[in-house]
């Protein structure tokens, strides 16, 4: 029953991690816009702004 | 005169050296539009953040402070095929999304609470009855307390708060019996784990926290959906006046923007935004916005002008005034305070449900102790018994039972085009059983529309149309519409009070008044035939003709009042306009008792004979002259096109230019009122076959939770029927 001591704490901290993800997430704002975050998922890509040099193409 | 466009009330700092500017978008709905915004704003120079909300149709830009204007924005998007306006957050959505956030956060919290707890609970439970060592048992269960109480203390905030309110206030709600039941079950768990007992109630008190934030939280978002929709609505209005800024400078700015005392110009075919008086120009101006009457008022030096009026014929200077200068206004104020303050005494069903609910429970949970002390059982056994019966009746499904069918109601109403304003809207909806109708715009179209438009050949109608282009009259404007013209004819002439004239392939084009395109005879005929339209003419050479232009019926209003008598509902017509409008518009609908000229306080005194009859009034309005009526109705519904008081008041908006969803919202409300009740018995009945087996004190911590969740989920499912309303309104639906 030893293991006790290391498998309570390591539930306790993955599920501490989950939690600390969620409160992340919703701090950063990715609740608020669910329909659009569906179809970014799959957008294709932006295109480069204009401001910043797109750096795969300076590497080809 | 110069005119700009002034937008920088809407502009907010966003710090280090940024602006930034929400806009409201018409027209967003799929992923192409987002990427396409997205892109042509992004490749302005300058702009540091261009993100597309597809929830709430909206775009935040941020640009580096000084170098753009907004308007740039909007041409922008007006170029992509976008109309945008700027959008400014109402204190009551920032409230909701805040609220939003924080349910969502209570919610992650319980929720990972529930699962440790539940995870720690599975080894007692199965342990109990195999060979778990005591010792273990204890750690467990104050490893369970360790997580369950703190955070049974965040994610209960919601609950707490509104029973303190209500305790306070010396009535109670459903959130008093679920906070006692909470409160009382962590405390004896704590009690019992401190004396090394068997069963602790840690893990069902933080799982009946989860399920009812689960329902609250989706009844949120609902909300919140509704209000930025809302929202949207009032900003794609686009709310603008030309204010003086200087004796010959104009600039067009948000109504929000103007004070009292500031000068606005209103050009002919513009509806006036604000309130104020006139002090120069002559005009006729239409208020069948305010009053209901569809006849037009000369406006002069010294006549009251309120928001929502139409200019028509001449332009006017305005000078703004406060709203309750105003007389007309301010005796509406009053009878809407009035009217306010009664309607606030109703009693919703899960109140009235909890009122009966609570007392009965705690008496329960009493006598249960009292019956065990009596029958010889030990002071401690018999609390802990009676605090069982508190935890197995704690209002888990009861709590549900009437949120998460509001939610899916009222997300199956929202999808057909009707927003909630109230939260009780739906019950009381589905309780009434007669309809007062108001005519002009909530019948009829706001807008004016030629009625004769089938009757002229169609070269002609799409000539007037174009010719109409030219012309700022609202009469005009309704030809051009009719003919769907949008290319203007070039050199054409506007004469002001007369009408537009031009020459096409060397022949005279007129449209305006009879007497302007020698049209009198066939004007007068007309008008004998249909005294409440305006008659505009049009010739060309020779060729003489007239349109009637009057405000339509809304294209499905025959059918919406045969629908409604067929579900049994009294329907009226109260009106402030003219006898024979009125009386033209009931009998196109088959409605024999209607009412015309009817002022505000006659309108509430007729709601409140029918009323003392009781019959409850469903009120539909949109004019100012509603606003009073339509918050002394039992519940009232206002199309989106209503002035803006009456569409603060009402507590169903419609959108659109059918009538349809009148009925389309009686009949979920009805069916949602039916699932409630439905709920609210399933959950009493769950409760009639667990209660004798927590009084007989054989319930353990893992019947506690079964049950709890098994009733829950039940009440959810049957919830989900309210999506679909009963007796097919899509057959008839436009």
């Amino acid at each position: 029953m030893e293991v006790l001591i290391i498998l309570v704490p390591l539930a306790l901290g993955l599920g501490l991690a989950g939690l600390a993800a969620f409160l992340w997430s919703l701090k950063s704002g990715q609740y608020d816009d669910l329909d659009g975050a569906a179809w970014r998922a799959i957008a294709d890509d932006e295109p480069p702004q204009e401001t910043q040099p797109d750096l795969r193409s300076v590497k080809r | 005169m110069q005119v700009s466009r002034d937008f920088s009330h809407y502009v907010r700092a966003a710090g280090e050296g940024l602006q930034h500017i929400d806009l409201a978008v018409e027209g967003v709905h799929c992923a192409g539009c987002m990427a396409k915004i997205e892109r042509g704003l992004s490749a302005i120079p300058d702009v540091t953040l261009a993100r597309v909300n597809l929830t709430d149709r909206r775009v935040a830009l941020e640009w580096k402070a000084g170098t753009l204007d907004p308007a740039r924005f909007i041409d922008r998007l007006e170029e992509l095929g976008y109309k945008a306006y700027p959008y400014e957050t109402a204190s009551a959505e920032a409230t909701e999304v805040a609220e939003s956030r924080f349910l969502l956060r209570c919610l992650g919290v319980a929720a990972f609470a529930t699962m440790n707890v539940m995870m720690l609970s599975i080894p007692v439970w199965s342990g109990n009855v195999s060979d778990m060592l005591p010792e273990q048992r204890d750690f467990f269960h104050w490893l369970s307390a360790l997580i369950a109480l703190p955070a049974a203390a965040y994610a209960g905030q919601p609950f707490f708060r509104s029973a303190w309110r209500a305790l306070s206030a010396k009535t109670t709600n459903m959130d008093v019996p679920i906070s006692i039941g909470v409160i009382l079950a962590l405390g004896m768990s704590v009690v019992e784990t401190i004396h090394h007992a068997e069963h602790a109630y840690f893990d069902a008190a933080i799982m009946l926290l989860t399920f009812l934030l689960v329902g609250r939280v989706l009844d949120q978002n609902m909300r919140r959906r509704t209000r930025a929709v809302a929202g949207n609505l009032a900003a794609l209005k686009a709310e603008t006046a030309r204010k003086f800024v200087g004796p010959d400078e104009i600039s067009q700015v948000p109504v929000a923007a103007i004070n009292p005392g500031d000068i606005v110009l209103l050009r002919p075919g513009e509806r006036c935004a604000v309130d104020g008086t006139v002090i120069e120009g002559r005009s006729e101006i239409d208020q069948s916005l305010i009053t209901g009457e569809t006849l037009y008022v000369t406006a002069d030096t010294g006549t009251p002008v309120y928001a929502g009026s139409m200019n028509i014929s001449g332009t006017l200077r305005v000078r703004v005034s406060a709203a309750s200068e105003a007389t007309l206004l301010a005796e509406i104020t009053r009878l809407l305070d009035n009217a306010l303050e009664a309607r606030s005494r109703y009693r919703r069903l899960a109140d009235r449900a909890s009122r009966l609910y609570a007392p009965v429970v705690h008496a329960t949970a009493l006598l249960t102790i009292l019956g065990w002390v009596l029958a010889g059982a030990g002071w401690h056994d018999a609390i802990v018994t009676g605090v069982a019966v508190l935890i197995i009746t704690c209002p888990c499904a009861l709590g549900l039972a009437i949120p998460t069918v509001q939610t899916v109601a009222s997300g199956a109403m929202f999808k057909s085009g009707v927003l909630l304003n109230a939260g009780d809207a739906i019950e009381r909806l589905a309780e009434a059983d007669h309809i007062i109708f108001d005519k002009t715009g909530t019948l009829t179209l706001p807008d004016l529309d030629v009625v004769n438009a089938a009757a002229i050949p169609a070269d002609i109608l799409a000539l007037a149309g174009q010719l109409a282009l030219s012309s700022h009259h609202p009469v005009a404007a309704a030809v051009a519409q009719a003919a769907r013209a949008k290319s203007p004819i070039v050199g054409a002439v506007e004469e002001a009070g007369q009408g537009v004239h031009a020459s096409v392939d060397g022949v005279e084009i007129r449209l305006g008044r009879p007497s302007f395109c020698g049209a009198d005879d066939l004007a007068r005929s007309s008008v004998d035939l249909d005294p409440e339209a305006s008659i505009v003419a049009f010739s060309r050479g020779a060729e003489k003709f007239v349109f009637t232009v009057r405000q339509a019926l809304r294209p499905d209003a025959v059918t919406v009042i045969a629908a409604l008598k067929a579900r049994n509902v009294g329907i009226e017509i109260l009106s402030g306009d003219r006898e024979p409008a009125v009386r033209a518009a009931a009998t196109a609908l088959g409605i024999p008792e209607w009412r015309a000229g009817v002022t505000p306080a006659d309108k509430i005194a007729r709601i409140e004979e029918l009323k003392r009859r009781g019959t409850r009034v469903l009120m539909v309005g949109d004019g100012m002259n509603d606003a009073p009526s339509l918050a002394a109705a039992h519940v009232s519904m206002s199309p989106i096109s209503a002035a803006h008081l009456s569409q603060a008041t009402a507590d169903l908006v419609f959108l659109g230019k059918p009538l349809a969803p009148v009925v389309t919202a009686v009949d979920y409300a009805r069916k949602a009122l039916h699932l409630m009740r439905q709920n609210l018995w399933l959950a009493i009945g769950y409760n009639i076959l667990a209660v004798p087996i927590a009084i007989s004190g054989v319930v353990t911590p893992l019947i506690a939770a079964a049950a709890m969740s098994g009733s829950s989920i039940l009440v959810m499912l049957n919830a989900l029927r309210a999506r679909s309303a009963s007796r097919g309104i899509t057959s008839w639906k436009s």
